[in-house]
């Protein structure tokens, strides 16, 4: 198994014909991604990769019956429309890809998706990769080099940051640890799927031991993560690292998630949470494969 | 976060319908001093700075009547504060305090909601006193599928201790404040301290709204400059950058310029991607370097936002190095990076050393156009891959600032055409770039690299000539996707027959 996706996951793509939309399909149908078909507004009768393309989510479940995920490709300003539209048309799971999506319109979308138990990954997400099963997203690029750089195996990983969940599968892999699911839960400030969404899903997960975890300055995901380390809910082992050791305080980066506000959110705050929970965390990430190696070797 | 000034939320205060204190804006003490006519001769003079604290450091000052109000402006406006320097001043009438509160919506990352808090007690150190003792606030999650209603407003101010008449008064306060909160798209909005005054009136006194960056976009009313958050006024190439990222919707390019300069070499910093960038930070501090700046550019940006991104780090004085380092293993094509750098690299050109981590896919491509094309420069290039760390490749450029005799020799000049290009037919590119062809040269030309160069695929040769596939309108919206690689195939294999030019306003002038 792994988590949120795998071979059989029943795909739909929306913005299936803008420029990312066409190019990332290419990629997901490669890797072996089970995508149906897509949709533009407006472009409803069209083709993309040989994929039928329609103007409304309703009218591709009419055809194609109910879809499991939907990755969102269009511009920012229209993701809330994109998203609320497969909540409405009965998609559980949403990745949504684009960056800049408006913090106001994700907590409209949390709501609805709260109301009726759906699950968005992102925005400002790569993606989802399960390797050698599918990826949703971007992650990798191309298939050919997601073949090469994601051995499968049973660590799961997930990252604020999207080139460092890549990073991480690609070190681990080089090492022959190979990897349930990869999610890069997005670096924006509001996420749908964060940290502790992903360990309890990676606790959950029978095909999955160790958990690797990426966190970075700013928001309260990875101290969450370990209060639910602590309580118990998540007994599997934990490797973490921390980015952003050297960042002013109240200085924002490129990840608007990466800010720190008063004390909440800092290096410190989110490294002793996480150490005194139980996880190993890192001090160098380079020592990151070393670190799950060990843990891997001593279960 | 883009913060407004306290004068600026609270002109959104008043419009909303809240209760702010009489006030002006004014930019110098003669100004200062005609207020009074308007506002009576007690007054409070603010300094309208992004700080915490303004207060005690000394940023408010009250005043009685004409004499005393213009040589606190003057202080005041020598000013600065927490790196701002003060170059506007509100000054309100004082009001009679009765009694403080405090009122903070902001969003909440752990619930993806917004949460109001409420306290009876406000003003300096409120933040403490609430840590402390946590049953003073009033805390509620908001929905945002329905609008706040009035009888949720009464039900906290209530459980805050408020009865009749004041309670009507406070409770509508957090209606109007939880609308503004919304309608401008608000991160936060803290109004502290709301006040009470002896005649009975209910005030903002104080009031910190930040707005969503990415909102920013369609609140054309609040004048947003910059919607980025930063601790000093923007420098020039501040402004330089965040105008380039605007006029180009494809990836991401972010630059702050630093103004920590220390006697450590200074570097300039080109990150790929936010978790990436900071590490590669990290390991660039760990070498003893000072960073100049800090810039991303990623989420698979064109050759040219790439190209204008170095120009601009490049046109950074005092910088002894070029550190470029992302994630290491990029899910972008790298050879975009790798083009827009040779390009800034060759037209600065480059007099110090660079160092540029380009993993990911397509990297070994990536790395070959970097290095072979720059090999002329006087001065190292070197491209490194997935295999290599952030922290190694940043102890390999302090040796290379530290060492200059352990340069590489350059290599040969490419062949010069000394000749000026005669342009003789060209295009318009998507971010007001021109591409232009000297057809004379192409005759001679018996490769036509150009063509196979181009990846959209929009060239073609008619009658021995490149020439554009479709309409130069459908190129100039983007079809031509600035790749850069017509002009430099055709720099170095060709006859120089291109020339593509990229304007960066405020830059080059
Ligand atoms: S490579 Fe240069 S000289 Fe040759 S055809 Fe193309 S533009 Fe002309
Ligand atoms: S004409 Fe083709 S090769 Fe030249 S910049 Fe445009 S897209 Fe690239």
């Amino acid at each position: 198994m792994s988590i949120l996706v795998d071979e059989k996951t029943r795909v739909l793509v929306q913005g299936i014909t803008g420029r990312e939309g066409r190019v990332r399909t290419r990629l997901m149908l490669d890797y072996g991604t089970h995508v149906l078909c897509g949709t533009t507004p407006g472009k409803g009768g069209g083709e993309v990769h040989g994929l039928p393309v329609y103007d409304t989510v309703e009218e591709a479940v009419e055809f194609h019956g109910a879809f499991d995920a939907s990755v969102i490709y269009v511009p920012a300003p229209l993701v809330k429309e994109a998203a609320l539209e497969a909540i409405a048309a009965g998609v559980r799971l949403l990745v949504l890809v684009p960056d800049r999506v408006p913090i106001h319109d994700v907590l409209e979308i949390a709501e609805e998706a709260r109301q009726v138990g759906a699950e968005f990954i992102g925005p400002n997400t790569l993606g989802v990769l399960s390797p050698g099963k599918a990826v949703l997203g971007m992650m990798g690029g191309r298939a050919d080099a997601a073949r090469r750089w994601f051995l499968p195996g049973r660590v799961g990983v997930c990252s604020r940051s999207g080139g460092i969940t890549s990073a991480i599968g690609y070190y681990l892999s080089k090492k022959g640890i190979g990897l349930s699911t990869m999610v890069h839960v997005g670096g924006d400030a509001v996420v749908g799927f964060s940290h502790p969404s992903a360990l309890q899903a990676f606790e959950a997960d029978p095909d999955t031991d160790v958990i690797v975890m990426f966190g970075e300055i700013g928001t309260s995901q990875e101290e969450r993560a370990a209060k639910l380390m602590a309580n118990g809910t998540v007994t599997k082992p934990v490797v973490a690292f921390i980015g952003g050791a050297s960042a002013q305080k109240g200085t924002r980066f490129s990840h608007a998630g990466a800010i720190v506000e008063g004390d909440r959110g800092s290096h410190e705050s989110k490294v002793q949470a996480l150490s005194e929970a139980g996880a190993c965390v890192v001090s160098k990430f380079d020592d990151l494969p070393t670190a799950v190696q060990a843990v891997v070797d001593a279960l | 976060m883009a913060r407004l000034h306290e004068y600026q939320g609270k002109n959104l205060l008043r419009q909303a319908g809240v209760g702010v204190p009489a006030g002006k804006v004014v930019k110098s003490a003669e100004d200062a001093v005609s207020t009074v006519s308007d506002l009576g001769e007690s007054v409070v003079l603010k300094a309208q700075v992004w700080t915490t604290s303004r207060a005690a450091q000394g940023g408010i000052r009250f005043a009685d009547g004409p004499e005393d109000v213009a040589p606190i402006a003057r202080e005041l406006l020598g000013l600065k504060l927490g790196g701002f320097p003060v170059d506007r001043l509100l000054v309100e009438q004082k009001v009679e305090i009765a009694r403080e509160m405090f009122l903070s919506i902001y969003v909440d990352d752990s619930v993806s909601r917004p949460v109001l808090l409420f306290a009876p007690i406000g003003g300096s150190g409120i933040e403490e006193i609430l840590g402390s003792s946590p049953d003073k606030v009033v805390r509620r999650e908001l929905s945002m599928l329905k609008s706040f209603r009035g009888h949720e407003a009464r039900s906290i101010v209530r459980q805050a201790g408020f009865r009749g008449k004041r309670l009507l008064a406070v409770s509508s306060v957090l209606v109007k404040a939880v609308k503004l909160f919304r309608s401008c798209e608000a991160r936060s909005l803290e109004i502290n301290p709301l006040v009470e005054t002896r005649d009975g009136r209910v005030l903002a006194l104080d009031c910190r709204i930040a707005v969503d960056d990415y909102a920013v976009f369609r609140h054309p009313e609040l004048g947003i400059e910059i919607a980025r958050e930063l601790s000093r006024p923007p420098s020039r190439l501040d402004r330089i950058a965040y105008d380039v990222e605007k006029n180009d919707y494809r990836g991401t390019f972010y630059f702050i310029e630093f103004d920590d300069d220390d006697d450590r070499p200074r570097i300039a910093f080109h990150g790929a991607g936010g978790g990436g960038s900071m590490m590669s930070m990290d390991a660039a501090k760990n070498e003893g370097f000072c960073l100049a700046n800090f810039t991303d550019t990623s989420g698979n940006p064109p050759a040219s936002k790439v190209y204008r991104a170095a120009r601009i780090m490049l046109a950074q004085s005092n910088i002894v190095g070029y550190f470029g380092s992302g994630s290491g293993v990029a899910s972008q094509e790298q050879y975009n990076s790798a083009r827009g750098l040779v390009k800034a690299f060759l037209e600065t050109p480059l007099t110090v050393p660079a160092v540029v981590r380009l993993g990911g896919n397509c990297e070994d491509e990536a790395v070959e156009l970097l290095e072979v094309y720059t090999s002329h420069l006087p001065v190292p290039v070197e491209g490194y891959k997935s295999d290599d760390s952030a922290a190694e490749c940043a102890q390999r450029l302090r040796e290379l600032v530290d060492h200059p005799d352990r340069w590489p020799l350059p290599g040969p000049k490419p062949r010069e055409n000394e000749a000026e290009l005669v342009v003789n037919y060209g295009f318009d590119t998507v971010t007001g770039g021109r591409v232009d062809f000297d057809h004379d040269r192409c005759f001679r030309c018996p490769e036509a690299v150009c063509i196979t160069a181009c990846r959209p695929g929009i060239l073609t040769l008619v009658d021995g000539v490149p020439r554009l596939k479709i309409t130069p309108r459908e190129a100039a919206r983007g079809k031509c996707t600035e790749c850069l690689a017509c002009e430099q195939e055709c720099f170095f294999r060709g006859e120089n027959a291109v020339c593509i030019t990229l304007p960066i306003p405020g830059l080059d002038t």
